[in-house]
């Protein structure tokens, strides 16, 4: 169902109007109240008035994930404490962490896009949402909660972990729709199977994953253990939470909430904005939000948009997958790797277990890539020559896909680490300095 | 006539055998036999032990990745040449051996040898036919 029809299927020129009216109220709230955007507009000569178009917002500086760790942790508030309702952080792996504000309007404009989400996954008021996103700080596990909510589904707060109730609450509550990161879904797939059940043990229809990149090949794997449809949600923690964007059924590409965030795709290195089509950075505006207003924030997030009306009738902009990140891709040997590329080689070796590790060392002046894989039970056998042909596969799909030469260590179930049910998936001990 | 052996994913990290092994012994499960195949970053771990249901059960809640699968165990007399006549037997006929593990039983003077062929079936009827002494379930319980 289309959650809101208005809005989502708005006549495109008509929905340009609404952001300019929008771009302009939210320019005028962060030159006014947030000191950061003041400096940053007084140093370039740039006036609230000078924005008239929506090409104009070319004019702003970029917001970076520097210049959020810089404000830690309420420098880039716009209102009086006592009108923030929630906060919420990224978990600080990389660094500072960053800090969302929430006014209660705010939650409502976040509530409102994770419902078109659940309306995108096929919900109904009568569904029950089984939610493993993790509850806390992270804003995954909320943030489909108030979506959860606003529509009108009851909603299963189970947040991440405890797999075996996992699936006991998914047997017996028969949630419609999963919702969790793409690697958990596949394990929950995999717990099922392993305790005996199947796809016609449960009644889930559809999952919202994301959180972390994945590919087409682990949607499909998904698709067939849970018998489910899986669909893509994109968001982050800078901009509001998951929900900025979402596949619908058609499983084509995200519909951004245009009347709510304003994409452009830009060239991470010249900084110029890009066409339709072609592969670059995201970066976002948030066009309603009052707490924390924020102005072309650079996601690092690789991807590209496509415009035209959707075959579900939707006529928001789609972005493609993403496919990397400007900050987790690795110059190996001179060679660009993105990750994903090593989880597309890693899969389609057909046992191979979608959990991994990347390595990147340099013991001596050239670059080594370890991939660490967790062994799975189809993969396991007694003899050693079976297991080392099943290395020997996986490093050679591997190699195929990023050009180069790869080793495969296969590495105890569940001895790769994760945090807050993302997976950790590279680890760069290459010294530089 | 079947033999059923447990082969358990060690990881060359420390403890991890030890947490195996600690898991079925506390289990008071025997182990009658055990060999190790060991790599650069992981070994296999195969067992022969008198419960296998409930061995397979406590590996699985500890984590560890398993196969259980048919191995022939047989007895040959403790004397030189002892395992030389059976591999004999087993290279006349071209059977190629994956992997061979002994020990010793305690109750009477045979050697008992563990081995993984490509051909089970093959192997089994060629050894019967030379009326090998040929281990069963109720032979490893009683070792």
């Amino acid at each position: 169902m289309i959650w809101n029809e208005e809005m989502e299927c708005m006549d495109p020129e008509k929905r340009k109007e609404l952001q300019l009216e929008r771009l302009k109220k939210v320019v005028k709230l962060a030159y006014d109240k947030v000191p950061f955007y003041h400096r940053k507009f007084d140093e370039i000569g740039l006036k609230v008035e000078d924005i008239q178009s929506l090409e104009d917002i070319q004019k702003i500086p970029f917001t970076t994930k520097d210049d959020l760790r810089a404000a830690y942790p309420f420098e880039m508030v716009a209102v009086p404490p006592e009108e923030i309702e929630e906060i919420h952080a990224s978990s600080g792996t990389t660094g500072t962490a960053t800090v969302t504000c929430y006014t209660k309007e705010d939650i409502d404009i976040w509530a409102e896009i994770s419902a078109r989400a659940i309306g995108m996954a096929e919900g109904e008021k009568r569904d029950k949402i089984q939610n493993c996103y993790g509850y806390g700080l992270f804003t995954g596990g909320f943030g489909i909660d108030h979506g959860a909510r606003k529509f009108g589904a009851a909603v299963i707060p189970m947040s991440s972990g405890n797999t075996k109730r996992q699936l006991e609450i998914m047997r017996d509550f028969k949630p419609a729709i999963l919702t969790c990161t793409p690697s958990y879904a596949m394990y929950l797939g995999e717990a099922l199977e392993e305790e005996g059940y199947g796809p016609g043990d449960i009644h889930l229809k559809t999952g919202i994953f994301g959180a972390e990149m994945w590919t087409e090949e682990m949607r499909k794997r998904i698709e067939n253990k849970l018998g489910i449809k899986a669909l893509n949600i994109y968001g982050l923690t800078e901009i509001i939470g998951p929900g900025v964007s979402n596949e619908c059924l058609e499983r084509n590409g995200m519909h951004i909430q245009e009347d709510h965030f304003y994409p452009e795709i830009i060239n991470p290195n010249t900084l110029e904005v890009l066409e339709d089509g072609q592969d670059g950075e995201l970066v976002l505006t948030c066009l309603t939000k009052t707490g924390m207003p924020i102005l072309r924030f650079r996601t690092r997030d690789i991807t590209s948009l496509v415009h035209g009306k959707c075959k579900c009738g939707r006529t928001t902009v789609r972005m493609t997958r993403i496919t990397g990140r400007t900050d987790d891709m690795m110059k190996i040997r001179g060679v660009m790797v993105f990750p994903s590329q090593i989880e597309r080689g890693l899969l389609k070796v057909s046992k191979a277990s979608p959990n991994y590790q990347i390595h990147v060392t340099r013991p001596d002046t050239l670059d080594e890539v370890e991939i660490k894989v967790e062994i799975t039970p189809e993969m396991f056998s007694d003899e050693m020559k079976a297991l080392d042909e099943i290395r020997y596969k996986i490093a050679k799909s591997i190699s195929k896909e990023i050009a180069l030469r790869v080793n495969v260590t296969l590495v105890e179930p569940g001895s790769l680490p994760r945090s807050e049910g993302k997976a950790v998936r590279v680890i760069d001990e290459r010294n530089f300095k | 006539m079947v033999v059923k052996q447990i082969s358990v994913f060690i990881e060359n990290t420390e403890g991890s055998l030890k947490k195996a092994i600690n898991a079925i012994s506390n289990e008071k499960i025997n182990i009658r036999a055990l060999s190790i195949a060991d790599g650069a970053e992981f070994g296999i771990l195969r067992l022969i032990v008198t419960d296998n249901e409930k061995t397979k059960k406590i590996l699985k809640n500890n984590g560890f990745i398993l196969r259980e699968n048919e191995v022939i165990v047989i007895g040959i007399p403790d004397e030189p040449n002892g395992l030389n006549t059976l591999l004999d037997i087993l290279e006349g006929e071209k059977i190629n051996l994956e992997y061979v593990y002994a020990f010793a039983n305690n109750k009477t003077d045979e050697a008992v040898v563990v081995i993984k062929v490509e051909d089970y079936k093959k192997a089994k009827k060629l050894l019967k036919s030379h009326n090998a002494n040929l281990f069963d379930e109720n032979d490893i319980a009683n070792l």
